[in-house]
Parts: C-alpha cells; structure tokens; sequence
C-alpha cells in the first residue's frame, strides 16, 4: 500500500504539554482522509507537523515518501489550507492566481480560470470583500491549480453556512474525481466529513484513538441492546467501546468481525458519527480516570 | 436514468445505499439492459460525496454481473434481477395479512408483531448481521 502520510512515535511538545503524542499512523494514499478530534486534540498540529511548518519533539514523519520541511521540492507537491482560508484582502481575484502562477512551478492556470468562471468569481474583486464562502473557494482553487499530489486542508468548512459548506465540499469531490488528489481535512464535527470521506483518523487529547476505512469501520461495530448484561459475559469475540445500563436494559456499541447471533440482542447499525462519538467518549473518560487516579494516589 | 439520494441517518454505507438503489430501480423496472447509469462525478456532483464511494458501488455491481463499465462511454445495465411473479407476491401478502389478522386476534400489540417479525428475519434469513 501507498503511503501519503506515515507517522512513527510523532510527539509536539509545546513547554511541559504535550500537543500530540505517540503518534502512530499510516495513512494510504488515493484516499479522502477524514481527522477528526474535539477542539485542542493535536489536528492541527499534525497537519502542521506534516507539512512541515512545525518540527516534531519525537519520532518521525514521511509524507509522499519524504521528511516535510527537508526539501524545497516535497512542497510543490503539497497543497495546504490553514484554518479559516487565509487570502490577501486587499488584493484581487486576478492577482491571487497570477501570485500563485509566478510561485508555484506546476500551476494550472487553465484549471484555476475556469474555476473562479465556474464559482461565478469576479476577478477584478479584493478578496477582502468576497463572502466567506467565496473566499474558502478561492483559497480551495489555489490550493489545487498547484496541481498537488496531496491536499492538506485544515477545518476548511468550519466557518462556512449550510449551503457554502456543501458547495466547497461538492468542488472539492470533483477535484477528487478529476485529479485523483490525495485528501487530508480536518473538522471536530464527523457530520462535515461523513458524506466525503473513505478513511477517518480519530485524534482525542492528542493521542490517535482509531484510524480505519469508513466503510469496514461501519461494517464492524453495532449497537445492541437488551435484558441487562455484564459486559464481560459477552462474547471474548466482540469487543465493547461503550455500554450504558438503565434499570434492565443494557445497550453496547460492540466492535466484531463476526455475526451477531445470541437472539436476546436487537442490533441496529451504527452512523458514523455515533461510531466516532462512542470512540471519543471512551478515550476522553479513560483519560479522566486516570487523572483522578494520580490525584488520589497523592 | 436514474438519480441517486442519500439517507444520513440509515447507518447505511453510502456505496450500499446506492447499491441497493440499483437493485430497487431494477426490479421495479425503472432501469433496464442498456440504460446508462450517472457517471461517478455526475453523482460526485449532485451528492457532494467521495468519488471512491460511488466507483465502490459500481464495482460491486458489476461483480454482480448487472452493470458494466465501458471504457470512455459509461456505465451501462447489462443484467435483470429476477422479479417474482406479480401473482406470487399477492398471494404472499394475502398468506401474510391472514397471519398478522391472527396474532391481532390473539391479542398481540403492533410492537411485539414487529419484534417477532424481526426476530423471524433474522432467524431465518440471517439478516441484521453484517
């Protein structure tokens, strides 16, 4: 398998606090990677640590077979996307692309035309009076008329409305479609990315919690409910991420290879988001009890 | 040709969802041998989903012996799901409201014909389990 991100022990400490810890990853290229964590879970400095404007505190990061940051040339074939889709306001539309034409050896300039036509852009317009969404779509069309092998697009749709949200997403999709470009984007919110994404990597307080192909992931895990249980006498088979009990009911979201057969259980497939959600909470609870755990201990 | 939708909420993977979507436009005869279905960025472009997902569908599909992929033109249907026989349908459905005015009369409530039904289903055709 091709490999456009490969991480080994990665860490970014920034004083005493560790932003991204133990890092291990592998991310397969062709893909439309989704990471996703609640704020402050080390996604962007992972994006940042893998395009090379951060330096990691340990381990190792490859991206498109390279160290980032080591040479000139691995940058041409990187595409990134800071958070909020910076732009030149005071500069236009035009002068946004011939900027990008006179730095970028690859640049498209027939693509990043017929793209700002396509988005309806005035090229005679300062970026700083474009709507959020235009503004998102102009940076999205530099990003790509660079003709990157790999795009690394931090929270691209955070800031934009429904409408703006799904048109950025829907550019990109075809971008996907036409150039075969590899996708790294992030968002704490997996309803942004279910529709796009075919791989998702799962950050929480700065450690990697799940990483995996949407489809096998939601083919794996279920939740089932039924007359109260220990968790412990499920099967050594199934593999429980979260379980809630009411008075006599129990319901566990269960992660199996194998078909669930015991008729006392009613399984309902998992979304996405659930199935992330389920990851988070377990992570972040199993972080705060071993926090309480020290502090007793003392 | 037909046009895809999605249901976010199903927990259904969306290459599945378009699968099934063939199948159902199949036996209702919405699409037969020789229609074209929408390319991957027609589809890309109306759902805002990842091309992969839909080149994933079609492959399966294909697997499946119902569509093939010609190069530069399409996609195309080649293949029939068998549709049972009107006839045969009816006198299930006739066979299945006898039973279900039984289990009225004995008593049960929509909900417990619901879980035997699933439970039934599940039993006997081993669905519910992915």
């Amino acid at each position: 398998m091709n490999a456009s991100v490969e991480a080994v022990g990665l860490g970014k400490r920034y004083g005493k606090r560790w932003a991204l810890k133990d890092c291990t990853l592998t991310i397969p290229s062709g893909r439309v990677v989704g990471l996703v964590g609640p704020n402050g879970a080390g996604k962007t400095t992972l994006m940042h640590l893998a395009v090379g404007l951060l330096a990691p505190s340990a381990g190792e990061i490859t991206v498109l077979g390279d160290r980032p940051g080591s040479d000139p040339a691995v940058l041409e074939r990187l595409g990134f996307l800071a958070q909020d889709s910076p732009t030149y306001a005071r500069l236009t539309v035009r002068q946004h692309l011939q900027m990008g034409e006179w730095l970028n050896p690859r640049w498209d300039a027939e693509f990043a035309a017929g793209r700002i036509d396509a988005l309806g852009l005035d090229p005679s317009q300062r970026a700083g009076t474009l709507s959020g969404g235009q503004r998102a779509q102009l940076a999205l069309t530099l990003a790509v008329a660079k003709r990157p092998e790999l795009l690394v697009l931090d929270e691209p749709v955070a800031s934009l409305d429904p409408l703006a949200r799904r048109e950025f997403l829907q550019t990109l999709m075809e971008v996907v479609a036409v150039q075969g470009v590899s996708v790294v984007l992030s968002s704490h919110l997996i309803a942004d990315l279910e529709r796009v994404c075919d791989y998702v990597v799962v950050l929480v307080t700065g450690r990697v919690v799940l990483t995996g192909d949407v489809d096998e992931l939601l083919a794996s895990h279920h939740r089932i409910t039924g007359p109260r249980r220990d968790p412990a006498s499920l099967p050594s088979s199934q593999q429980v991420i979260e379980a809630s009990h009411a008075e006599r009911q129990s319901s566990f979201v269960v992660r199996t290879s194998e078909p669930i057969l015991d008729p006392v259980w009613t399984v309902t497939p998992l979304t996405l988001d659930d199935l992330v959600l389920a990851y988070m909470r377990r992570d972040r609870d199993a972080v705060a009890s071993t926090t309480t755990g020290l502090a007793v201990a003392r | 040709m037909i046009e895809f939708h999605l249901d976010p909420t199903s927990g259904v993977a969306t290459y599945q969802q378009l699968v099934q979507q063939v199948h159902q436009a199949l036996q209702l005869g919405l699409l037969e041998p020789g229609d074209r279905l929408p390319t991957a960025q027609q589809v890309v472009s109306s759902l805002a989903i990842n091309p992969n997902t839909v080149l994933k569908a079609y492959r399966d599909l294909e697997r499946e012996g119902l569509v093939r992929a010609k190069p530069g033109l399409g996609t195309f249907v080649v293949g029939r799901l068998p549709r049972t026989d009107p006839v045969e349908q009816a006198r299930f459905r006739r066979s299945m409201a006898a039973w279900l005015r039984s289990a009225r009369g004995a008593g049960l409530s929509i909900d417990e014909i619901e879980a035997i039904y699933r439970t039934a289903i599940r039993d006997c055709l081993g669905e519910g389990v992915a």
